[in-house]
């Protein structure tokens, strides 16, 4: 699928398959079409080229009305003059559900919301929450084929946005809908999506599940995307070392860095000689050391950062900065000088010019 | 503390006198119009005017019926005063007249109201609708649309006035009160659209969004969603139509004789009978005043409340 504003293209050839009651996370910054992927499956959104298909059936040229989805908007949009009754009720009464039936429904979803006390309520009285739990009701009431959620908690504050996760993913569970859901946050990506599908400028990066686009990202958007912070990149050659053995030449302080021999072997298949190389580790692979180490490289203590349950301690390495997760208990001091080791079963490589990881 | 506390109060205080000074100011051409309308005949010219008299409804009656003076000698009779009706005895007393039939009024006033209620629910028709497809579908030539729009009212509509009267008399639209409530809706329309393209400008599309994915069709989502939303704007722009048409008079003078004159354009008229009646012409233009009235506090709280956009959240 394609879509195109004018001469802008927000998604490129899109090419995903969402599996039947799957929670599918759209992740991806501002602005890389995540959102106008989502209302082109609701068909709020006619794409420029390609299909939909929904249960086996093209649904590209349906009407919104017609697709029986879902959609969670990221403000919410409850209607301002209906109470929340009337919001939930609202999508039954599109299809003349009798009073009866449409009653047993919401009673069905308000109970399931936990929102009984705020049925007469119109949407200004509401708390964020509330309105968020009236908005979902209005998608559950009517058992859709897909659920769609814009980045429905990113206007909560974060003590309750964490709650609603929890709730939100309970839900999922308990009804196991199909459910594609938006957001631009990692965390909230890997803790609710089975599988994650990472867009950015609308193309589609990386599809999986968490630990697998966690651990293996397929290239460095994805590498520095994910994760809190992002993956180290440290810049590389793989140079001959004197002892003979494959190593790398770190850019950072032209240091030799040894190999073990599965990397070599890999290094060795996959890459010319001399072609340049970044080095994906993730923080908490990394190791910071006050005394001398093997396979280790010199760096310098830049900041510390104290998180409560464990600090990131940012080194200046030549020019790059790594950052390291460490025990809440070490205490680094700002240019004291350290080694640092990395976790070699956990290391990526990527081709610095292409981006792309040259793991798989 | 004390100091800023009492300072404050002052300053209210201050506020609410200029209030009540201005309030006094513009209600005194309405206090003056609608007394003179109570004022018995005879009181009317005297000068000073009395500050004490006995109110009189005769002025309204005259300016509902067409009336005869007595000829000299020929006074009604003991009986036939006896037999008199109220309404005719204070004819009678106040200005030596016996009513002949109802007057021009009655007929003047119903065309009005036909032809304003109609134009100004024409124009809120249109108006929402174009503002509705100007504010939420790509129109080509959107800027050049609304300019254009705006464009007919940069100059005094009274320009185009002998063009449209000829344009009528070809087309026998003229003295009709079609004719009229085309006119009115042609030069409101522009007014309409920019100012509920306005209003619907506010009203998020998420909300129509919604209701589309929650099974309503385009047109549905216009009317559940969108009319209700923007209710303010239109009752707000109803009243400014209303009050433009119904205060209307020149051209109302110049295309309507009879059948579909209204009142603004008969009212003048009533001053050459009968010398300057005073009393007449305020009673008409008391009543003249009613309706606008009457919808604006009906409207009032439409008027007054912002749209509150309680659910999304900016």
């Amino acid at each position: 699928m394609v879509k195109k504003f004018g001469d802008f293209t927000a998604v490129k050839e899109l090419d995903l398959t969402i599996h039947d009651g799957e929670f599918l996370v759209l992740l991806g910054p501002s602005g890389c079409g995540k959102t106008t992927t989502l209302r082109c499956i609701s068909g709020l959104e006619i794409p420029t080229s390609g299909s939909i298909i929904l249960d086996g059936v093209d649904v590209t040229d349906r009407r919104a009305s017609q697709r029986d989805i879902a959609f969670v908007f990221q403000l919410y949009a409850l209607y301002p003059h209906l109470t929340a009754y009337k919001n939930i009720a609202f999508p039954l009464k599109a299809q003349h559900v009798p009073k009866e039936e449409m009653d047993k429904e919401v009673d069905r979803v308000v109970k399931m919301l936990r929102i009984e006390h705020i049925l007469d309520r119109k949407p200004k009285h509401l708390s964020g929450g509330d309105m968020q739990r009236v908005a979902l009701g209005r998608a559950l009431v009517r058992h859709p084929k897909v659920f769609l959620l814009d980045e429905p908690i990113g206007t909560l504050d974060a003590a309750f946005r964490e709650e609603m996760r929890t709730e939100l993913k309970a839900l999922h569970v308990d009804i196991n809908a199909t459910s594609v859901y938006v957001t631009h946050d990692q965390e909230e990506a890997m803790s609710m999506g089975d599988r994650i599908a990472v867009m950015n400028a609308g193309v589609l990066q990386q599809i999986g599940e968490p630990h697998e686009v966690y651990a293996n990202p397929v290239n460095l958007f994805v590498a520095r995307f994910i994760g809190s912070p992002g993956m180290n990149l440290l810049a590389c050659k793989p140079e001959t070392g004197e002892n003979g053995q494959l190593g790398l030449r770190m850019r950072g302080n032209n240091e030799l860095l040894e190999l073990p021999g599965t990397l070599q072997q890999l290094l060795k298949e996959k890459v010319e000689r001399d072609h340049s190389l970044v080095l994906g580790v993730r923080p908490e692979d990394t190791t910071v050391h006050t005394a001398e180490q093997e396979h280790s490289l010199a760096a310098e203590v830049y900041v510390t950062e104290k998180m409560g349950s464990y600090h990131i301690v940012d080194l200046s390495y030549g020019e790059e900065i790594v950052r390291a997760r460490t025990s809440a208990y070490v205490d680094m001091e700002i240019g004291q000088n350290v080694r640092m080791s990395f976790d070699m079963g956990r290391v990526r490589f990527f081709d610095s010019e292409s981006g792309q990881s040259i793991m798989n | 503390m004390a100091q800023v506390r009492e300072n404050k109060g002052a300053r209210k205080a201050i506020v609410a006198v200029v209030l009540i000074i201005f309030t006094i100011i513009y209600m005194i051409p309405l206090f003056y119009i609608v007394n003179t309308s109570f004022r018995p005949w005879a009181d009317i010219r005297e000068y000073p005017p009395k500050l004490i008299y006995q109110p009189s409804v005769a002025a309204f009656i005259r300016i509902f019926t067409a009336r005869a003076v007595y000829p000299p000698g020929q006074a009604p009779t003991e009986q036939e005063l006896k037999d008199m009706s109220t309404i005719e005895r204070i004819v009678y007393k106040e200005t030596n007249e016996r009513i002949v039939r109802t007057g021009d009024l009655p007929r003047r006033y119903l065309n009005s109201l036909i032809i304003c209620v109609l134009s100004t629910m024409i124009t809120i028709l249109l108006g929402t609708t174009a503002a509705y497809g100007f504010s939420r579908f790509p129109v080509k030539g959107k800027d050049d649309w609304m300019f254009f729009i705006l464009s007919t009212r940069m100059l005094p509509p009274v320009i185009v006035g002998i063009p449209v009267f000829l344009m009528f008399r070809n087309v026998g639209l003229n003295d009709s009160h079609l004719g009229l409530i085309l006119l009115y809706v042609a030069f409101n329309v522009s007014f309409a659209v920019w100012v509920l393209k306005g209003f619907i400008d506010e009203i998020p599309r998420e909300y129509e969004d919604a209701a589309l994915v929650d099974g309503y069709s385009r047109f549905q989502a216009f009317r559940k969603i969108v009319l209700p939303q923007s209710v303010t704007g239109i009752a707000a722009t109803a009243v400014f139509v209303f009050i433009f048409a119904w205060n209307e008079y020149a051209f109302a003078f110049m295309l309507t004789r009879n059948t579909a004159q209204t009142v603004p354009a008969w009212l003048p008229y009533q001053m050459g009978v009968l010398g300057f009646d005073w009393g007449a012409a305020a009673a008409g233009t008391t009543l003249f005043l009613i309706p606008p009235m009457v919808l604006t506090i009906l409207l009032r709280n439409h008027l007054v409340r912002g749209i509150s956009f309680g659910a999304v959240r900016k």
